[in-house]
């Protein structure tokens, strides 16, 4: 009787999960898997093994492009996020010595998160517009004469409002890998001698890697697969291969060719995930 | 060696004074753009200019007279409701499953069940999108709260299996000892033991259910929930009454955030 119940709650323990896992992830990725390599004839789809929709959009410039440019534009976004969030994670650890202030100026970073993410893509919007709100407070200020276009709809509008939203997701690994490190590793390099910039760049940068791995994986990823921001301050040429795989399965009814960029997207997001796994656990035996 | 350590000071000095005016102008970038929504949502005129021409309440007059708006509300709190439960059941159940057993593919499951939370939205809902439409299952309100749950079993399963791990083996074995079944050693020992875990994670699954769009785009019907039905007005254009919105959602992530850090402070003592 108890041999059984331990049994049921092992199996319901592990069963679970994976039943979800299987019916809500592996099945559909393997459906659109399969709709890859099926054939696009108008209005409808057929059934096929072919390699044309990834031939498609390896070659055909105007999916290379974008797929070049939504590439550039997340390591952009990734690069942003760490040249404001190391300096912050890092000033929070060592330098601040209130308590108090720390607690509060890391969940400060972190409350953006908890507020709607669609709202702070939307702001930026109402800010850097043509009627928005910088351009009316520069005309106000006497700075401009008339209101300017330069602000919205461009990869700088799309790279700084996808920083403003995703830059949490880079503080928090950053300050958990730097709280981690001991402060006596910096006592020691000091009394052995070095200055705080040698004991920065030996000992503290190369312990906090996997926190900067983590969060790079996060906001590239994050950015990489953003639909909406792009959509509300990108403009013309801010599409990103997440909007042209909406319209894909929207307005121009490719599925097969939208599936092949599903299944792009997921490699190349499981190809991060998993290069910056080993990444950590390299520099966890490292450590060791 | 006076004047060194005299100059070392006014560089400690400078290098605090860069580090304080950097922390501000980083405080300021993520929080000047909040003010502005919420004072704009008080701005008389229908267009966004500064300065504002005068005050008033009638956005959000607009806003409680909006039933369509009320109906997303609803929708909204449907959804995440049943989402954050579901992804609760799962994720604490696969929380155990790592921390518990050792099984063939362990890496597998624990990467495959993370995965949503690096994996874009939109493959997500794209991929159930076809499945359901394979299995001829009509899209609704239910479809998108599946699609949810998938989403934030990995937020649920990172929060639960941090906890589960900073637990003492100890405590288990002991009521194992005195002969509970593992059942009740579940129900009486570790699940209160996880409850701050627990209420933390469903307040965030909440939060991030409630505010969620791509996955909700390819899975829902004719219902529009809150976020959808705000970006659908947005596309017509900027208008005083998203601001509105805005702020009351702010106003209500506040309150979450102040409960989500009351119920997890009070297990620290």
């Amino acid at each position: 009787m108890t041999l059984l119940r331990r049994h049921l709650a092992g199996v319901l323990v592990l069963g679970i999960p994976l039943a979800w896992i299987v019916i809500f992830m592996l099945v559909p990725y393997a459906i659109i898997g399969t709709y890859s390599f099926w054939t696009k004839t108008y209005p409808t789809f057929q059934p096929d093994f072919q390699f044309g929709n990834y031939a498609t959009l390896f070659t055909d410039p105007q999916y290379l492009q974008v797929l070049l440019r939504t590439l550039k534009i997340s390591a952009l976004v990734s690069v942003a996020s760490l040249a404001l969030a190391y300096p912050f994670a890092y000033w929070l650890v060592f330098r601040c010595r209130s308590a108090g202030v720390r607690t509060w100026l890391y969940m400060a970073v972190i409350a953006p998160l908890w507020v709607s993410y669609l709202l702070r893509a939307y702001i930026w919007k109402t800010i850097l517009g043509t009627e928005g709100i910088l351009n009316s407070f520069l005309m106000w200020a006497g700075f401009t004469d008339a209101p300017s276009d330069i602000f919205l709809y461009n990869q700088f509008a799309m790279i700084l409002t996808l920083t403003y939203i995703f830059i949490p997701f880079m503080v928090m690994p950053i300050y958990t890998a730097l709280e981690r490190i001991p402060p006596n590793l910096a006592e020691a390099s000091a009394d052995l001698g070095q200055t705080p910039w040698q004991t920065f760049r030996k000992v503290t940068l190369p312990l906090s890697t996997p926190g900067i791995a983590a969060g790079f994986t996060l906001t590239f990823c994050l950015s990489f697969g953003d639909f909406i921001a792009p959509f509300l301050v990108g403009g013309p040429d801010g599409n990103l291969i997440a909007g042209v795989i909406q319209t894909q399965f929207g307005s121009a009814l490719n599925w097969p060719l939208g599936s092949a960029l599903s299944i792009v997207m997921l490699v190349i997001v499981l190809s991060i995930v998993s290069l910056s796994d080993r990444l950590e656990r390299s520099s966890r035996i490292g450590a060791h | 060696m006076a004047r060194r350590s005299s100059r070392s000071l006014i560089s400690r000095y400078g290098a605090d004074t860069a580090f304080m005016t950097f922390v501000a102008l980083l405080m300021a970038f993520l929080y000047v753009p909040i003010w502005v929504l919420i004072t704009f949502s008080f701005s008389s005129s229908r267009s966004l200019t500064w300065p504002i021409p005068g005050f008033t309440l009638d956005w959000y007059r607009k806003l409680f007279a909006n039933a369509d708006l009320q109906t997303a509300v609803w929708n909204s709190f449907y959804v995440a409701t049943f989402a954050t439960l579901l992804a609760l059941m799962v994720g604490v159940a696969a929380a155990m499953a790592l921390h518990r057993y050792d099984f063939p593919g362990k890496t597998l499951f624990r990467r495959l069940i993370l995965l949503p939370i690096t994996l874009p939205g939109i493959v997500t809902g794209i991929s159930m999108l076809n499945m359901f439409s394979l299995f001829g299952f009509p899209l609704s309100l239910e479809t998108v709260i599946f699609g949810h749950a998938t989403a934030l079993l990995g937020v649920v399963v990172t929060q639960v299996y941090a906890r589960l791990q900073r637990l003492p083996r100890s405590l288990a074995e002991a009521s194992g000892d005195l002969g509970a079944t593992p059942l009740r050693t579940f129900l009486y020992v570790t699940l209160p033991n996880l409850r701050s875990a627990i209420i933390g994670a469903g307040l965030l699954s909440f939060v991030l259910s409630f505010d969620e769009i791509p996955v909700t785009f390819f899975l829902t019907g004719r219902d529009n929930t809150l976020p959808m039905y705000i970006y659908s007005t947005m596309r017509r254009g900027v208008t005083p009454e998203i601001n509105a919105v805005g702020t009351l959602i702010v106003l209500a992530s506040l309150v979450l955030i102040v409960i989500s850090v009351v119920v997890t402070r009070d297990k620290r003592s």
